[in-house]
């Protein structure tokens, strides 16, 4: 009648004979989330420490030094008590600068080429080679600044010093290229193909579909990939610390060595600054100078993206 | 039909400037190679792997460095991917879809965001002095595992969205609880993206140099670490530290020991590759 | 008091046997504030096969997965009413949806097999719910597939994965998988209209096939599927149950109106 009765065993009743092991399943249900849940929370609390870290260590800092002495002074040398903080903003102003002309161009040019020129084959050739382009550790960038780009420089300009913000600067777009391109190549390629279609049909050349219908369509994309680029470009130590020098000029020259504020936090940290000194302290005012302008920037381009989603 | 033929010539150059602003990134990548090789490979042997930092060029070993970075590995890979992939089994599939969920959300996009020297600040406040750990292996792998989380975040979180709702229905429809269905079949279905994104979330984390700088990885070592309270080094502290000495001879162990780095990382990346190819074409 | 209360059971128990596992009344169902069931009243009989049929979005999926309480899993979902499971409430017990749900599997619309071998697949139930022996393991994946009319076309390839198998097979051993923990009722949510018709008509004799030892509840939109195989048809409309009888009778001498027009194609 029933097949399975045919043999020595239920399975429904093996199932309730392990009941009793259920009441541990329950225990487990409930522990897990919890314990997900406070995985979950450690990246807040990971938020919640810097903010903490850098507001703590800033705040010991400025009832030392004040705030307008410290953004408004023109002067940074904290081993002789200047701290005017403005030479290290406009040293990464300008390597940001020179790094957004190098990548801006080369990055939307080849997003541009990827997305609307290429066939196939080809993108998947040089996407890979843009992504070990975004992978190369940036000590290996700085390295390569200082003993090949510089070199070379200086037989253009003899007057660049060894250690210049030209070009820190360039290696610097080099090494967010990458990301403009891939951003902004995603974000074109998201323009469905109707829109193409349509302003082919109507006789236009590629260049005026990429020109007048896919980068409208793809702008907010397209910027807010540029803004998360510069924010990188603000952010990053490596290059400057090897290439660019340690010596916080007021100038917007690119041949000559300035000191970024990523670069002096390395500075203030390896020195033989010691633990509760002004020096100690001012790595933070200068951390949480770098902190608010990246984290505007990095709002900024999500502000954009979800601001100007759109719809197609 | 002058201004047609004007059109198209205008969009034939254009292609030409686009591929040959393009091919200046090849090119770069193509010089940085060739100089790093050129310079590098003349004094890569076995005697540069074996030996310790020296005061002289052609004492001067990568071992050191190769051992710290290994250490750190083995101590940032388990923590940064349990706690990575519990937030995104939190996110996907235990969260609520309310403020809270959103926050912790937009919390680990802005994490992503932030510069890796101030991670190496909040390793220095919290790991080196608050924590008392001083500049050891600990604190340097706690300082990155942090580093790394959002990246491992949200790959793990992409990877668990992509298994279809289809199957954990099934289970649970078995009468399964719902983390014997996670554990059982959302995880191993997530596994290969999971995979993926973390090994190129530690690839990141072996070319780091600047927030372990902060946490005080020293560079002139001469043991390998015996204990989580340990002195350490990593191989881009030791790149670093060569790079920035005066002598040109330096320049070449330095390029030497980038090959090494980036052989790792070629490797790492290779496996990550492979993973992807190998169970992409799943469902 | 109490005396009469168990007489009283026993006596119900007596008279389920014969007649119905499952006893909706007057059950209401809401998405958030849509309302998708309106005052269902419904006795599945057992070991027989009950077709629901009805228009797309009539709710008669949303009525089937109550009955293993599917409709947990989405948010915002109200009932009102009772669901009776062999006399007890499946809402009551807020512990007792996991054992409800091992005494009443699911097939779904399109076959869902995990991303696992074959053996693994039909091996999950008992998994779960604890059963370890390899040897019993054995058997019951064996008789599973036997059960599920498959064992032959895969028999010596368990350790393949279920992916490399076609959409009839999989959904056959989807059935298995489902046999594995031998439930007392099988819900069957469309279990053919993913399937070619060779497929779907070997999954029609299979399911004509285990009535003898299973509860059948079936959904689908093709009124032929469920004049062919269901002893007992429940035609829904616009979340209401609109008639319910034997599938004969149902077919040749529809008492209402509106399942008279939906049979002979006049909607829907």
């Amino acid at each position: 009648m029933n097949t399975h009765q045919e043999h020595k065993y239920s399975v429904q009743e093996m199932i309730s004979d392990k009941k009793s092991k259920k009441n541990l399943f329950n225990v487990t249900e409930k522990i897990v989330p919890l314990f997900l849940l406070l995985c979950a929370v450690i990246s807040v609390l990971t938020t919640a420490g810097i903010l903490f870290t850098l507001l703590r260590e800033s705040i010991t800092f400025f009832s030392e030094v004040s705030l307008a002495e410290f953004y408004l002074g023109t002067q940074w040398s904290p081993w002789s008590g200047k701290f005017g903080v403005f030479p290290l903003i406009t040293g990464t102003l300008l390597i940001t600068a020179i790094a957004t002309c190098v990548a801006l161009p080369i990055g939307i040019a080849s997003a541009i080429y990827l997305s609307e020129y290429a066939s196939n084959r080809s993108r998947k050739i040089i996407k890979p080679i843009l992504e070990i382009l975004a992978g190369i550790p940036t000590v290996v960038y700085g390295f390569f600044a200082l003993t090949f780009v510089t070199p070379i420089l200086q037989s253009v300009f003899p007057e660049l010093k060894i250690f210049n913000a030209l070009s820190a600067g360039i290696v610097v777009g080099i090494m967010i290229t990458p990301m403009i391109a891939s951003l902004s190549e995603d974000a074109m390629n998201s323009v469905p193909n109707r829109l193409r279609e349509g302003a082919m049909a109507l006789g236009s050349t590629k260049l005026e579909v990429t020109i007048k219908v896919i980068i409208p369509a793809a702008l907010s994309g397209i910027i807010a990939s540029i803004v998360l680029a510069v924010s990188r470009a603000l952010g990053e130590t490596m290059i400057v610390t090897i290439a660019a020098g340690a010596t916080p000029n007021l100038t917007f020259d690119p041949m000559q060595s300035i000191q970024t504020l990523t670069a002096f936090i390395v500075q203030g940290a390896t020195g033989d600054t010691s633990y509760g000194s002004n020096i100690y302290f001012s790595i933070y005012a200068v951390g949480i100078t770098l902190f608010v302008f990246t984290f505007a920037m990095n709002l900024f381009a999500q502000y954009i993206s979800r601001k100007f989603r759109e719809d197609y | 039909m002058s201004r047609m033929r004007r059109r198209i010539i205008l969009n034939q150059t254009f292609k030409y400037v686009f591929i040959f602003a393009m091919s200046l990134a090849l090119i770069a990548l193509s010089v940085l190679i060739y100089r790093i090789l050129s310079q590098g490979l003349g004094h890569l042997n076995i005697d540069f792997l074996r030996q310790y930092p020296a005061p002289y060029p052609d004492k001067a070993g990568l071992f050191a460095g190769i051992m710290g970075s290994l250490y750190l590995m083995l101590l940032i890979a388990p923590i940064s991917i349990t706690i990575g992939v519990s937030t995104a089994l939190y996110l996907e599939e235990y969260a609520a879809k309310n403020k809270f969920t959103r926050f912790i959300q937009t919390n680990v996009q802005n994490l992503a965001g932030v510069p890796s020297i101030v991670f190496g600040l909040l390793g220095l406040t919290f790991f080196v002095y608050l924590f008392s750990f001083g500049y050891t292996l600990i604190a340097g792998a706690l300082t990155m595992s942090l580093l790394i989380l959002p990246v491992i975040v949200v790959a793990s979180q992409e990877a668990i969205r992509f298994v279809p709702n289809e199957i954990r229905q099934a289970s649970i429809a078995m009468g399964a609880t719902k983390w014997q269905t996670i554990w059982r079949i959302v995880l191993p279905a997530a596994i290969p993206g999971i995979l993926t994104g973390s090994i190129l979330a530690l690839s990141r984390a072996i070319g780091e140099t600047a927030p372990l700088i902060i946490v005080g990885a020293a560079a002139a070592i001469y043991t390998i670490p015996d204990s989580l309270t340990s002195k350490y080094t990593a191989m881009p502290i030791q790149i670093y530290n060569w790079t920035s000495r005066p002598q040109e001879e330096w320049q070449y162990i330095a390029g030497a020991g980038i090959i090494v780095l980036l052989v790792i990382l070629l490797l790492m990346n290779s496996i990550a590759i492979w993973i992807r190819n190998k169970f992409q074409s799943r469902y | 008091m109490s005396v009469a209360m168990i007489d009283e059971k026993v006596e119900g128990e007596i008279v389920e046997k014969n007649s119905s596992i499952f006893k909706i009344e007057d059950f209401n169902l809401w998405y958030g504030t849509n309302q998708a069931i309106y005052g269902v009243n419904l006795s599945i009989p057992q070991n027989k096969i009950t077709a629901v049929i009805g228009p797309s979005g009539c709710g008669k999926s949303t009525l089937l997965k109550t009955l293993n309480r599917m409709n947990d899993m989405i948010p915002g979902v109200r009932t009102s009413g009772q669901v009776m499971y062999n006399n007890q409430d499946i809402f009551r017990n807020k512990q007792m949806v996991e054992e409800l749900r091992t005494q009443v599997g699911m097939v779904f619309q399109k076959p869902n097999p995990f991303p696992k071998s074959i053996y693994d697949n039909v091996a999950y139930g008992p998994r779960i719910h604890g059963i370890k022996k390899k040897k019993v393991l054995d058997e019951i994946v064996e008789n599973s597939l036997k059960g599920a009319a498959i064992w032959d076309e895969v028999k010596d390839r368990l350790n393949q994965n279920a992916f490399s198998l076609s959409g009839g097979q999989q959904q056959r051993v989807c059935i298995a998988r489902c046999l594995a923990i031998e439930p007392d009722v099988i819900l069957m949510d469309e279990p053919t209209s993913a399937l070619d018709p060779i497929s779907t008509s070997k999954i029609e004799e299979l399911i004509k096939e285990l009535k003898n030892n299973y509860t059948i509840v079936i959904v689908t939109h093709n009124m032929q599927q469920a004049a062919r195989i269901s002893d007992k048809t429940a035609f829904m409309l616009n979340g209401e149950l609109v008639e319910f009888t034997d599938t004969d009778r149902l077919f040749s001498n529809p008492k209402d109106k509106r399942t008279e027009d939906y049979i002979t194609g006049r909607f829907g």
